[in-house]
């Protein structure tokens, strides 16, 4: 075969304009046309290590839908992703693809990696409607197995969507109202619209999987009672929701919030559109984040599109932040401020006890830490007060203690995770496996569904064994 | 959706709703709480459970008409459902044989303190119940509340009924005249306990609270409903909603509970405007 000359032009991604999208909550990038994607695809080379496969956590065929986009049979490639990745369009928004799948594509070496992120987001657009009639592949013979699985985040669903896959018949049981986990109250409409987020849960119900919605483990039920009724199996996916404070004076004072209240109160409850819905939220003129990472940058983001002017306060550099690169710069260009190696130390009041400045203080960068980072550590006489009248903390998760204090028999470690299997997700309790961020901490929606999907084959195999 | 299975009105403004939550009911324990939305627009309101009945599947609710949702849920019928009901949610009131305790409710927690009254009859204690509201007009379950009290004890702000003057009063005579009381809970608005508090701590008597923050999700995951006790930050929702009065920053959890006064008000204006 005559070797073709490699383009190394991806083709950008249509992105909304900065300046418009800081007055609206529509998704910032509007996605590839079919010419578009047709044209990205085309720079895809087949080859045979097929490195982004082995780089995608659950094992997408990459070549092969994107060998269908080549030739336009979406509906094709739709199907080829499908069989291992039942949410595609929230993972192609959403995957760190750049140090994942595109970080070892073959064409990473020359600085120009096959833009699959986008591809599959594409695919996963493409006529939604064909998604709930169209096939599914093979159904596996119904099992008559029962598997319980708690949590609807993007960990459960995966691990659901498996499991009926394989013939057996599962319940999703989830505390909230809707179903989707961070991604319906956590992630912003302008990076995932919730929309997506549904079509695909529609998507795993379509598959045979009930989701229980109001269903709290731990108060509603115990995981022993799901036993009771008769599920042989149950797959814990409760994610880390429990947010983590600076424990510094005047922290519970109004007008700070954690993120999680923030973004819930935006993306969950829809507080942007009060009063036409019933949830009000304050925002601030100067509104004061602390964090590094998506959560923060999600935060900082929704804020500028309520009004405010934002500062992201960070106490490492830029290099260190751990959120996706595209999201750091799209909140450079919507115009965030950031204060990079500063550390809060205290929060101001008013005389009506509502927050009115964070002071904080420089840090410089010491010796590698035990995650490898270099170490913040204070420079002496650097305090400064950073006025705000709003002030929104997010500094990471843990799990909540409710599935703790129900379940008997599981073990934990210090931080409140549930200790698991790294392969397979079995727990210390018999019949109960975990996976997602109650069992790594706030982490990727990608390793969830790794670690939901690792799971359903043991569970699979365990249930054949009963 | 979850159908009302009745409703009725106790006082003005102040209604109990039984809705068909057989979940919820089979679990339920006194001093836990539910939280609803009406409709799909809806927010998230926390409720207490004042009753539940395991055979019919059923949880009871009493509210105050205060704003938007309980405005809302006031004008559905028996028959009429709402979105969304999860629970029970919170710790259960600490229920042992203390000795003497207690009770103390004002305005809509006259039904709340139910359950828990009921609960410590039945594990042995002797129960003094006292019930305070502005009038005679505003008390309701005064039977029910006797029936499980050793003692009920009426105060009303106008002398209309009872003694007149406010719930802490009959509690610090008592306690001034060296009656033993073992244990303290006072439920109602944050005003009334923290002054319940401010009575009992010369005294050294374990005190709790029921705290009525605002809330979202009910499972420790949004960090709203946090109470500085003894300093540390706690998560009313997984943590409480019961805590120890003699350790909580009650200025500034009047200050959180205050945060969106204005948003209600606008909200509740657009509420009760006939064409919306
Ligand atoms: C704001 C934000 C932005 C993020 N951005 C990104 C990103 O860009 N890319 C990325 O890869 N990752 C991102 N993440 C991280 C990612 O969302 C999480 O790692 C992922 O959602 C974890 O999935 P999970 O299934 O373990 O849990 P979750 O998504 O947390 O879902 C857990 C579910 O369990 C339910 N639940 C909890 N307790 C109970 C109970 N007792 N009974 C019943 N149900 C219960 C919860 O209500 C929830 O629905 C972000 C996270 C946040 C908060
Ligand atoms: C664990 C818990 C149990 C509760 N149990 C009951 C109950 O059994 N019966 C009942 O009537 N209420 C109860 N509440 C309070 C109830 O949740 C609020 O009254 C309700 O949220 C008001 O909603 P709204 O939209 O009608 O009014 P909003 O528009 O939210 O508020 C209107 C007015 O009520 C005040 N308010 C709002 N929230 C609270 C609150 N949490 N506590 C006190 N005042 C508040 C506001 O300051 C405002 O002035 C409980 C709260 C908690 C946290
Ligand atoms: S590594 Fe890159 S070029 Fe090779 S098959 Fe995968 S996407 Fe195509
Ligand atoms: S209500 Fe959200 S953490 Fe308690």
């Amino acid at each position: 075969m005559a070797k073709a000359k490699i383009d190394l032009n991806r083709v950008a991604m249509p992105k909304q304009e900065a300046g418009a999208r800081r007055q609206n909550f529509s998704e910032v990038a509007t996605g590839y046309t079919a010419e578009d994607a047709k044209r990205e695809a085309s720079r895809c080379i087949e080859c045979k290590a097929r490195n982004c496969v082995a780089g995608c956590p659950v094992a997408i065929d990459i070549p092969e839908f994107i060998s269908a986009v080549k030739t336009g049979d979406f509906t094709a490639a739709d199907e080829i992703i499908k069989r291992t990745n039942a949410l595609p369009g929230i993972c192609g928004r959403v995957c760190p693809q750049e140090s994942q799948c595109e970080a070892v594509c073959t064409l990473a070496k020359k600085k120009a990696p096959v833009a699959i992120g986008r591809l599959e987001r594409f695919v996963a657009d493409w006529e939604p409607g064909y998604r709930l009639k169209g096939s599914t592949g093979a159904k596996a013979p119904k099992s008559c197995k029962k598997v319980a699985v708690i949590g609807s985040g993007p960990s459960g669903l995966t691990c659901a969507a498996e499991l009926a896959r394989l013939g057996h018949s599962v319940t999703i049981f989830e505390s909230l109202h809707v179903a989707g986990g961070v991604l319906m109250y956590g992630i912003p409409e302008f990076r995932l619209p919730k929309t997506i987020v549904q079509t695909e849960i529609n998507f795993v119900r379509s598959l045979g999987v009930e989701i229980v919605l109001n269903a709290v483990a731990g108060k509603t039920f115990t995981i022993d009672e799901l036993f009771k009724d008769g599920f042989q199996a149950v797959f814990l996916g409760t994610g880390a929701g429990l947010p983590l404070f600076l424990n510094i004076e005047n922290e519970n004072a109004p007008g700070v919030y954690s993120a999680n209240e923030f973004l819930s109160r935006v993306n969950l409850m829809k507080a942007y559109h009060f009063p036409e819905f019933d949830t009000p939220l304050k925002v601030g003129k100067e509104v004061a984040v602390v964090g590094g990472g998506n959560v923060a940058m999600d935060a900082a983001r929704s804020a500028v599109r309520l009004g405010a002017r934002v500062t992201v306060v960070y106490r490492r550099g830029r290099e260190e932040m751990p959120a996706r690169l595209e999201e750091v710069e799209n909140a450079e260009e919507e115009g965030i401020n950031f204060l990079f190696l500063t550390n809060p130390i205290s929060f101001q009041v008013n005389d009506q006890k509502w927050v009115s400045g964070m002071t904080c203080q420089k840090m410089s960068l010491g010796d590698p830490d035990a995650s490898g980072r270099r170490r913040p550590v204070p420079v002496g006489g650097s305090e400064f007060t950073l006025p705000c009248d709003m002030a929104i903390v997010a500094l990471g998760t843990r799990p909540n203690p409710l599935i703790a204090r129900s379940a008997p028999g599981l073990a934990f470690a210090s931080a409140g995770t549930v200790i698991a299997d790294e392969s397979t997700g079995l727990t210390r309790k018999a019949g109960v496996w975990a996976g997602g961020d109650i069992v790594t901490g706030s982490a990727t929606v990608i390793s969830a569904m790794g670690a939901g999907k690792a799971a359903a084959r043991d569970i699979d195999r365990y249930l054949a064994s009963l | 959706m979850y159908s009302i299975i009745s409703t009725e009105e106790l006082v003005p403004r102040v209604r109990v709703y039984r809705i068909s939550a057989p979940r919820i009911a089979k679990k339920a324990a006194a001093g836990q709480f539910v939280i609803l939305r009406v409709d799909d627009n809806g927010e998230r309101i926390p409720l207490t459970i004042a009753d539940w009945d395991v055979v019919e599947g059923s949880v009871s609710v009493v509210f105050m008409e205060v704003g938007t949702t309980t405005t809302k849920l006031s004008r559905l019928k028996a028959g009429d459902t709402i979105s969304d009901i999860v629970g029970p949610l919170g710790n259960a009131t600490e229920i042992d044989n203390f000795g003497t305790v207690c009770l103390m409710a004002g305005g809509f927690a006259t039904a709340t303190i139910m359950p828990i009254a009921r609960a410590m009859k039945a594990a042995g204690n002797r129960v003094i119940t006292i019930v305070g509201a502005r009038n005679k007009d505003l008390l309701f379950w005064r039977e029910r509340l006797s029936a499980v009290s050793d003692e009920l004890i009426i105060t009303t702000d106008d002398g209309s009924a009872g003694r007149k003057g406010v719930v802490t009063e009959p509690i610090k005579e008592m306690l001034e005249r060296g009656e033993r009381i073992d244990r303290v809970i006072a439920i109602g608005p944050s005003i009334m306990m923290k002054f319940s508090a401010l009575t009992t701590k010369p005294f050294g008597i374990k005190t709790i609270v029921s705290m009525n923050p605002i809330m979202i999700d009910g499972t420790g995951m949004c960090g709203c409903c946090r109470v500085s006790v003894a300093g540390q930050t706690r998560f009313a929702c997984v943590d409480g909603p019961e805590f120890d009065a003699h350790a909580i920053d009650w200025d500034n959890f009047m200050a959180r509970q205050r945060s969106y006064i204005e948003e209600e008000k606008r909200s509740l204006e657009i509420c009760r405007c006939p064409s919306g």
